[in-house]
C-alpha cells in the first residue's frame, strides 16, 4: 500500500493524551497508548489487567459481584440505559438451571457511533476481563462476543486477545485457581443492523436471520438455545473490571454531581466540526463541553440541531447542549441519550434531506418481520424524497406525523421502528417550518408520477 | 446428509480445508445452525461470493434444510449471492458520512466506475454497495475496500484510492 493510500486509511483514535487520562478517574482509557498500539496481555496485566478478576472470582460471591454493579450504576452503555447490575440479577441461575451465556453486543453499527471499535481494538483484554466477571455473576458457561463483520481490525485485535488470554489461564478451567471454568469465543456477523437488537443478535447467533424475538421471555430466562443469556454491550462490560477493583462507591462518585448515572462515559462528535473524535469523560457532562473539545462548528456555519446519540435519538437543540448528557435527562428532554456519541447539523444543512436519508437506512435495514415497520417506513420515505424535492402536497406532513406515532413504541414487535419514528417525530416538532417549505402543491406531481414502491 | 443428496449441487465441490474449518466451527456451538453465518462466510472467502450449488453442501455438513441455509444467505448483506468483482467497494450512506458530503462521494464513484450501487464494473474488478454505518464517523465520508477502511475519502482521492486494487 503506497503512503498516499494509507494516508487515507482509517484510524480510531482517542482525543485525550495520556496526560489527561488517570487510572483513577478514566477507567476505561487510562491504559490506552497514545499512538494507538493496542495494549495487549502483558501491559495489560503490567498496567492493573486481570487483577479483578483474581479479586471477584476469588473472594466475591457472583451476587457480590451483582450488588456491585447495581450499587455502581452502571447503565447499559448500548444506548437503552438499563442497569447492568439488575439484569445480572434476572438471569436465572440456580439449582436445576443450566449454566448459560454472555453474549456481548459489539455490533456495533448505529449511525454516528464510533466508540466500541476503539476499546476493542485497542484494550480487548479489557473487553475479556470484563466477560469474565459477567460470566461469574451469571454463573455462564461460555461467552460470544457478537461482532460486526466490517470490524476487521477489531477482530485481528480480539483473536489475539483471546489466545493470549486463553494461555495466561484467564480463560478455560480453573481461572486463577479459583474453580471457576468460562471460555469466549468470537462470532462475526454478516452485514445487517437489526443484529444489534439484542433478541434479534441471539437469532443471529443461532445461525438464524436476525428476526427478533417476541419478549417475555427475556434473554436472562431463555436466551442462546434457550438457556440463561445476559446480553450486554462492550463499554457495559469494559467498565465491570474498574467497579469491581475500585469499588462501586468510587465508580458511582466518578460522575460527581453531574449524575446519578455512575461512571464515565466514551463521548463523541461527528459531523461538521473542527476536531471530531472520542473523549471518556464523567458520565453527565454536559454537551457544551463535548462541542468546545471539538473546537466549536468549522466553516463559519452555526449548530442548528444535535442528535445525542445515533440515528435512532431524538433531535434536539442548542439550547440543550446545557443539559448533562445522561439517560435520564435527556430523556426528560424529549430524546434518548443512546449511544452519548453526538451528531451536529448545521445551519447549513437540511433536516428534510438529513430525515430522508435517516428513515432510508432504517426502512433498508427492516428486518421485515412485522408490518408497521415493513410498510411504514418505505411510505415515509417517499413521503420526505417528495418534500425534499420540493413536490409534497397537502396532508404529507400530517402523514408523516401519523407515520411518527405509528410506528412509535408499542406498535411494533421490536424497538427498530420506534428508534426511526424519534428523530421523524422531533424533526416535525422542531423543524416544522423546513418540511413545510417541501409543499409546492395542492395535489401535485407526486401524484401524477409517484416513486415507484421498492425504489426507496 | 440426506438432503445433500436429493438437491442438485451443480458439481459444486467443497474444499478440504474449507469443510475442515466449517466443521470445526460448528463445535463452538450447541446446535450446529449457528456456524450457518460462518459456513457462508468461508465459501466466500474461497470463491468470492455463495454459489448455488454450495447452498447444499453447506446444509449438508451442518444437517440443516437447504431451504433454512438459502434463507439465512439471503438475509445478511455481505454475504453473496451472486458473482462479486474481485474488490468489493462498501460505501457508508449513514447520517454521519451523509453530513460530510457522502453523495458527492457516491456520485463520483458511480461516475468513475460507470455503475450504480448494486453493480459491477464489466472488467470484474469492482463492486459497488452501500452499507451501514462503518463506524467512522469522525472520519466522514468513510468506505471500505475488501478488509481495509478509508476516510475521508473526497472525491480527488479516488484515482489514488482505486489504483491500490487492481
Amino acid at each position: 500500500m503506497t503512503d498516499a493510500v494509507s494516508r487515507l486509511r482509517y484510524r480510531c483514535q482517542l482525543n485525550q493524551g495520556a496526560d489527561e487520562r488517570r487510572e483513577e478517574t478514566h477507567p476505561l482509557t487510562w491504559r490506552l497508548n497514545d499512538d494507538g498500539r493496542p495494549v495487549f496481555h502483558k501491559e495489560y496485566v503490567e498496567k492493573d489487567g486481570y487483577a479483578a478478576v483474581r479479586q471477584a472470582l476469588n473472594e466475591l460471591t457472583g451476587a457480590q459481584v451483582i450488588d456491585a454493579m447495581k450499587t455502581a450504576n452502571v447503565r447499559g452503555r448500548g444506548g437503552a440505559g438499563f442497569s447492568a447490575g439488575v439484569k445480572w440479577g434476572l438471569t436465572l441461575q440456580g439449582e436445576g438451571m443450566p449454566r448459560g451465556y454472555i453474549v456481548c453486543n459489539a455490533d456495533e453499527m448505529e449511525p454516528g457511533t464510533f466508540k466500541d471499535r476503539l476499546l476493542m481494538e485497542q484494550i480487548p483484554h479489557l473487553l475479556i476481563e470484563g466477560m469474565i466477571l459477567a460470566a461469574y455473576a451469571n454463573n455462564a458457561r461460555y461467552g460470544y462476543i457478537f461482532l460486526r463483520g466490517e470490524y476487521i481490525e477489531a477482530a485481528r485485535s480480539i483473536t489475539r486477545a483471546l489466545d493470549e488470554a486463553r494461555e495466561a489461564g484467564w480463560l478455560g478451567a480453573d481461572i486463577a485457581g479459583s474453580g471457576f471454568d468460562f471460555d469466549i469465543a468470537l462470532h462475526t456477523g454478516a452485514g445487517r443492523y437489526i443484529c444489534g437488537e439484542e433478541t434479534a443478535l441471539i437469532n443471529s447467533l443461532e445461525g438464524k436471520r436476525a428476526n427478533p424475538r417476541a419478549k417475555p421471555p427475556f434473554p436472562g430466562q431463555s436466551g442462546a438455545w434457550g438457556k440463561p443469556t445476559a446480553v450486554n454491550n462492550v463499554e457495559t462490560l469494559c467498565n465491570a473490571p474498574a467497579v469491581i477493583r475500585h469499588g462501586a462507591e468510587w465508580y458511582q462518585a466518578l460522575s460527581g454531581d453531574l449524575s446519578d448515572d455512575g461512571g464515565t462515559k466514551l463521548y463523541g462528535v461527528s459531523g461538521r466540526v473542527k476536531r471530531t473524535g472520542l473523549w471518556e469523560l464523567p458520565i453527565g457532562t454536559p454537551g457544551t463541553e463535548l462541542l468546545d473539545r471539538a473546537g466549536g462548528i468549522r466553516d463559519g456555519q452555526q449548530l442548528k440541531a444535535w442528535l445525542p446519540g445515533g440515528g435512532s435519538t431524538g433531535f434536539l437543540l442548542p439550547e440543550h447542549l446545557e443539559l448533562a448528557l445522561d439517560f435520564d435527562t435527556i430523556g426528560q428532554a424529549g430524546s434518548r441519550m443512546g449511544t452519548g456519541l453526538l451528531t451536529v447539523v448545521t445551519d447549513q444543512q437540511s433536516i428534510v434531506s438529513l430525515m430522508r436519508n435517516l428513515e432510508a437506512f432504517f426502512s433498508r435495514e427492516s428486518c421485515g418481520w412485522c408490518t408497521p415497520c415493513r410498510e411504514g417506513l418505505p411510505w415515509t420515505v417517499k413521503l420526505l424524497q417528495a418534500l425534499e424535492r420540493g413536490e409534497g402536497e397537502r396532508g404529507d406532513i400530517e402523514m408523516l406525523d401519523q407515520l411518527a406515532i405509528g410506528l412509535g413504541p408499542g406498535r411494533t414487535f421490536c424497538a427498530h421502528a420506534p428508534g426511526a419514528a424519534m428523530p421523524l417525530s422531533s424533526a416535525l416538532h422542531y423543524f416544522r417550518h423546513e418540511f413545510e417549505q417541501g409543499v409546492r402543491h395542492e395535489t401535485g406531481p407526486a401524484h401524477a408520477d409517484p416513486i415507484p414502491v421498492g425504489e426507496v | 446428509m440426506e438432503t445433500a443428496q436429493t438437491i442438485a449441487s451443480d458439481g459444486f465441490v467443497i474444499e478440504a480445508a474449507d469443510r475442515e474449518a466449517i466443521l470445526h466451527e460448528r463445535d463452538h456451538y450447541e446446535e450446529p445452525q449457528a456456524a450457518c453465518i460462518e459456513a457462508l462466510k468461508i465459501v466466500q472467502r474461497r470463491h468470492g461470493w455463495v454459489p448455488d450449488g454450495a447452498i447444499p453442501v453447506i446444509a449438508g455438513l451442518l444437517g440443516v434444510s437447504p431451504a433454512s441455509v438459502e434463507g439465512v444467505a439471503t438475509f445478511y448483506s455481505l454475504i453473496f449471492r451472486q458473482p462479486v468483482g474481485r474488490h468489493v467497494i462498501l460505501v457508508c450512506d449513514s447520517s454521519s458520512c451523509f453530513l460530510m458530503d457522502y453523495e458527492a462521494l457516491r456520485d463520483a464513484l458511480t461516475e468513475k466506475l460507470g455503475i450504480q450501487f448494486g453493480q459491477t464494473t464489466p472488467d470484474g474488478r469492482f463492486t459497488l454497495l452501500p452499507v451501514c454505518c462503518l463506524g467512522a464517523c469522525d472520519r466522514g465520508p468513510a468506505v471500505m475496500i475488501d478488509d481495509d477502511t478509508f476516510g475521508p475519502v473526497q472525491p480527488d482521492d479516488l484515482d489514488t484510492l482505486l489504483e491500490a486494487y487492481a
